[in-house]
């Protein structure tokens, strides 16, 4: 199905074999869990099975939780998420870019920005709430915050990887320092970038249930964290696989833009 | 006429343990316009330092370098350079990456085309144009880096071990392609080699270099690659017993240096 690779990195290209195996990986899981539900193995408080899973999602579809549709669940949830990743990609790539062109900046911001990172979104929510209330504005900045570091972290990581030769190659053709990073230091950073974006989206994905504590009457998280209250688990683990498709599909997408950019990538030159 | 001028040049390498070793000590090189001067020494006299001066990558401590009378302080564009391993921007194809400099210098698209189309004629590389050029061998690679640095129109070509990294075959097919642009374009070419059969058939001035710090130890003046030019077979003159001859004498040089400097 797939050839032996001769090196020991592969290529970077996702072939046609890989998906098979993949989609192979993930009927595995769910027959396992249809088979431990249907044998009766773990009761349905813990783990209902895909069919109730898949009933409770087409009823939630149809008849809405909480006074709103499963779509309007859904489409409340992305929003946030997109315009928390729109917003952080706009502010973290230019201050990565900074960050990786100029030692100064660099060692101000650095210990900042390590400073929140490993911190848990739920241990400062409150202080958010605070400062902000608990509007729309605290929500999406808690996705945000989530997002924007890993995006800096990358940005600045891909601009000091920059081959040195190729910043001669085009000051010795004539460019300024401002044609250096437009044509040459950004393009070469871009994989990188595109992978914190990647890694970043799926911290984003991660605060939603978070951000969605902050009095939200709508949103994917809210539905989940609802439920779980009043022990519906079949809710719960329908809002779960419904994330994670959301969250899946724009990886995918991400990937192919990856790739569309950066089509020698993994390629030996 | 002197073209490059290279004067009481000092500069050191930094160290992590110890003190910053000198490389060039007052070092002092005229280099007349429109020859091809290939710089030839053992491993770590200084010549990578030299062209990177020259190319105003790298600063010396002490001294001057002049072009035509003017002072060298930084990189440009009336400098092009080429290095060993291929420097191309994989997001661009051939043709963009050719058209690369005329792009910084604001020139239009279709402007472009036309110097990169004849630029890559003579360069014998037709036909690829829109390719990737990851998708090029190595010799193609430094055609196009060839190419690059042609299109921006230098007044000099600074070459670093150029074709250290291609097999014997393409290598020569390379040597006669720099004999073949340098005779048309009329550049001056320095170029810097550890291949002394490279050194010997494309020099018109050859310089080599004693180590620690760096001496021109002797220059000879050649006329082999003018041969080329003037329509010999590569192989013919590598053959003549007076290449032969040349390539002994410099080697031989060169194996003193090394055993000077390891004593």
């Amino acid at each position: 199905m797939l050839k032996d690779e001769p090196e020991i990195r592969g290529s970077a290209d996702y072939t046609p074999a890989m998906w098979q195996l993949s989609a192979l990986a993930v009927l595995a899981v769910f027959g396992a869990w249809w088979l431990v539900t249907w044998a009766g193995l773990i009761p349905p408080l813990y783990l209902p099975g895909p069919a109730a899973v898949f009933r409770k999602l087409v009823e939630v579809a149809r008849d809405g939780y909480m006074d709103a549709t499963l779509w309007q669940h859904f489409q409340a949830s992305l929003l946030r998420v997109l315009v928390a990743l729109v917003l952080g990609v706009a502010t973290a790539v230019p201050l990565g870019l900074a960050l990786g062109l100029n030692r100064v900046l660099r060692a101000l911001v650095d210990p900042l920005i390590e400073f929140y990172r490993p911190i848990p979104p739920l241990a400062y929510l409150p202080l958010i709430v605070i400062w902000f209330g608990i509007g729309e504005v605290s929500k999406i900045l808690l996705i945000y915050l989530a997002i924007f570091a890993p995006v800096v972290v990358a940005t600045a990581a891909g601009v000091l990887a920059v081959d040195p030769i190729r910043i001669r190659v085009a000051q010795s053709l004539g460019a300024t320092r401002l044609q250096l990073v437009r044509f040459v230091v950004l393009p070469s950073a871009l994989p990188t970038i595109m992978t914190g974006i990647r890694i970043a989206l799926g911290a984003g994905w991660s605060t939603l249930v978070a951000a969605e504590l902050i009095a939200a009457t709508r949103g994917l998280g809210f539905m989940i964290q609802s439920a779980s209250q009043f022990l519906n688990t079949d809710l719960v683990v329908a809002g779960i696989l419904v994330v994670a498709l959301v969250a899946l599909l724009i990886e995918i997408a991400l990937r192919r833009v990856q790739h569309h950019l950066s089509p020698w990538l993994g390629r030996i030159s | 006429m002197t073209a490059l001028a290279l004067k009481r040049i000092s500069s050191t390498h930094a160290s992590r343990a110890g003190p910053p070793t000198p490389v060039l000590d007052d070092f002092s090189l005229d280099i007349r316009a429109g020859e091809l001067t290939v710089l030839i020494g053992p491993s770590g006299c200084g010549k990578t330092t030299l062209l990177n001066h020259i190319a105003g990558f790298t600063r010396p401590d002490a001294g001057t370098i002049e072009i035509d009378g003017r002072t060298v302080t930084g990189p440009g564009a009336d400098r092009g350079v080429i290095f060993q391993q291929d420097a191309l921007l994989p997001w661009m194809t051939v043709v963009e990456n050719v058209g690369f400099g005329l792009r910084l210098r604001g020139l239009p698209a279709a402007d472009r085309l036309a110097v990169t189309r004849t630029t890559l004629e003579l360069v014998d590389l037709v036909g690829v144009e829109r390719h990737h050029v990851w998708e090029l061998s190595g010799g193609m690679k430094q055609r196009v880096s060839l190419a690059r640095a042609l299109a921006a129109d230098p007044q000099t070509l600074l070459m670093d071990e150029p074709f250290g990294a291609l097999d014997a075959l393409t290598r020569e097919q390379m040597q006669t392609l720099v004999l073949k642009v340098w005779r048309r374009t009329g550049k001056q070419i320095v170029l810097v080699t550890h291949d002394i059969e490279e050194a010997v058939f494309l020099a018109s001035d050859l310089v080599m270099l004693s180590a620690k710090p760096a001496r021109v130890a002797s220059r000879i003046a050649l006329d082999f690659g003018r041969r080329y030019a003037a329509g010999e077979p590569a192989r013919r003159i590598k053959s003549d017993p007076a290449f032969i001859e040349k390539r002994e004498q410099v080697l031989s040089w060169l194996f003193e240096q090394g055993e000077r400097g390891d004593a």
